[in-house]
């Protein structure tokens, strides 16, 4: 559904994407990862057909952004990052105005289900200039979804909403993942942690890391860390863990619980449990400390978060 | 097509949302309505006394396309200046639209506005044509107002193309009203000077077709095709200045 090669954009001297390949798949959500100025809205303006690239090719659902940019744009919904809004206009006759253009079947009832949708039914007769920023957010992802498009492109689609707001867009975008192809940016690490099913991490205008975010833990770890806890105060529990081969960096934590890691790839869990129980201790807990993506983040980005 | 009828609605119905369409319209019909009373007055005088000629309105469609020199710079500031201004014009570039056709809608948008503007204006033929034995010449009339729309077409377009080039409005307001400055003022202002060659500073004058011909009755090819020209000159800048902005 979006297949990058190559991807190169420049302005004037300076070239804000180096050579960027990645494909996102129908029924995928695909996660676009940077600090600012990491190239991640240059690179979606392009997938829109809102710029052409310096080098490189980009199809999007099946046609070349550059040859065949009408087509594009015709499949594209895109929510970019300063919401493009009329403020003159209410948001029933915003929506209208654009179903119009995208030629919309229906538009009329078309707009209410995407009102409904991302729950803005009411404010429908609202200018739009006297929304909340997240009611905002909102009329602009509605923007995106009108047409029913086979590509979502949206560039920090929750930032500005309140929490509640935010699970509810979180589930939609999830929803709409399930049949099409999502790709979204967002520096929430979290966000991207519970709704992409990839993520590429870009940084100076190139990708640093694709992949799963487990995957991604699991190749920068290298070792897996786990908590184990056992009632009382854990006396010689460490010395326990240690008799287990491969157990390494033990460590004994305030609360008595023990911390303890093994090389990825080779589960020693259950031989540690076996370990512990059978020395008599009440096993409460063993849990795995996965690195998060904030770790993955700034461990892929360098220094620039820190 | 659709797209260009799609954008040039909206374009209309917002002018009406705004206060800016009622000031124009004000500062438009105000004077146009005052010289038409002036002229009715003098005529009538005169013709209490036993002279004067035939009073008509085409002084009153010269004076809406001077006042045009100064207004239209206002109409069309905003069009699409305000757009990239506002980053709807993202919104604009990403949707299924040729660059063509968004100018060319708004262009339209405005034309519109002018034309209602335009069709107010009708009034004053109406009116005279009932106090005037045996009545006005409406083919004067006719090629007037086709002078009127064709000199609109013309200063919107242009009027369009430069608000393209800018972010911000108030440079294409300035920058338009100095062109047309130009262009009514001063490029046959040397005319007199020169011993030859006048006739093309005369056709390059944005008033000489109309005032000297068109408003005469005489709709020359010259006339059309400048000002046909001028149109096509301001929907290509208009045209091109977007795709810069693509490729900045």
């Amino acid at each position: 559904m979006i297949k990058v090669s190559g991807l190169s954009k420049d302005y004037g001297a300076r070239r804000a994407v180096h050579n960027l390949s990645f494909h996102a798949n129908k029924g995928e959500i695909v996660g676009f990862l940077g600090p600012n100025g990491a190239g991640k809205t240059t690179t979606m303006r392009i997938l829109t057909g809102y710029m052409p690239p310096s080098d490189g090719e980009v199809i999007v659902a099946g046609y070349d952004v550059v040859e065949e940019s009408l087509e594009v744009r015709k499949r594209v919904g895109y929510l970019p990052e300063t919401v493009p809004l009329y403020t003159d206009m209410t948001a029933f006759d915003y929506l209208k105005y654009m179903g119009e253009l995208r030629r919309v079947p229906d538009v009329l009832d078309r707009v209410d289900e995407v009102l409904d949708m991302v729950g803005l039914l009411d404010r429908a007769q609202g200018y739009i200039g006297n929304l909340s920023k997240g009611m905002r957010q909102r009329v602009g992802l509605a923007q995106a979804l009108l047409h029913e498009p086979e590509v979502l492109i949206l560039d920090e689609p929750t930032i500005g909403l309140d929490p509640g707001q935010v699970v509810e867009i979180r589930e939609l975008i999830r929803n709409i993942g399930k049949e099409k192809t999502v790709l979204l940016s967002t520096h929430l690490l979290n966000e991207a942690q519970n709704l992409c099913d990839r993520v590429l991490i870009i940084n100076k205008g190139k990708i640093v890391a694709e992949d799963t975010t487990e995957n991604l833990q699991a190749r920068l770890l290298g070792a897996e860390r786990v908590v184990i806890k056992v009632r009382g105060d854990g006396d010689g529990l460490s010395e326990t863990i240690k008799e287990v081969k491969g157990v390494r960096k033990i460590e004994t934590l305030k609360d008595g619980a023990v911390e303890f890691e093994f090389a990825s790839g080779k589960d020693l869990r259950p031989e540690v449990a076996k370990q512990v129980i059978t020395s008599g201790y009440d096993l409460l807990e063993l849990r795995t400390m996965g690195m998060s993506l904030e770790e993955i983040f700034l461990e892929l980005t360098g220094n620039d978060k820190k | 097509m659709n797209n260009i009828w799609t954008i040039a609605k909206r374009e209309y119905d917002n002018y009406f949302s705004s206060p800016l369409a009622y000031v124009v319209l004000l500062a438009m019909l105000l004077p146009l309505g005052i010289y038409f009373t002036l002229i009715l007055l003098f005529t009538s005088q005169n013709a209490l006394m036993g002279g004067g000629s035939a009073p008509n309105t085409l002084q009153i469609n010269w004076l809406f396309i001077f006042l045009m020199v100064f207004l239209a710079p206002a109409i069309t500031m905003r069009l699409i200046s305000d757009e990239a201004r506002m980053g709807t014009l993202e919104l604009m570039l990403t949707a299924p639209v040729k660059d063509f056709e968004f100018v060319a809608g708004k262009w339209l948008g405005a034309m519109l506005f002018i034309l209602t503007a335009a069709v107010i204006t009708l009034v004053y033929p109406l009116v005279l044509n009932n106090f005037v034995s045996p009545g006005i010449d409406w083919k004067m009339v006719i090629a007037s107002y086709i002078g009127l729309i064709l000199v609109s077409s013309a200063m919107l377009a242009l009027g369009v193309g430069i608000s393209a080039m800018f972010s911000n409005q108030f440079a294409a307001f300035f920058v338009t009203l100095g062109l047309f400055f130009f262009l009514w003022f001063f490029v046959n202002m040397p005319v007199s000077l020169l011993p030859s060659g006048g006739e093309i500073l005369n056709y390059l004058s944005l008033s000489y077709h109309f005032s000297e011909n068109i408003n005469q009755g005489n709709v020359t090819l010259a006339g059309i095709v400048y000002y046909l020209s001028l149109t096509a000159l301001g929907l290509f800048v208009g045209t091109s200045a977007i795709e810069i902005r693509r490729w900045r």
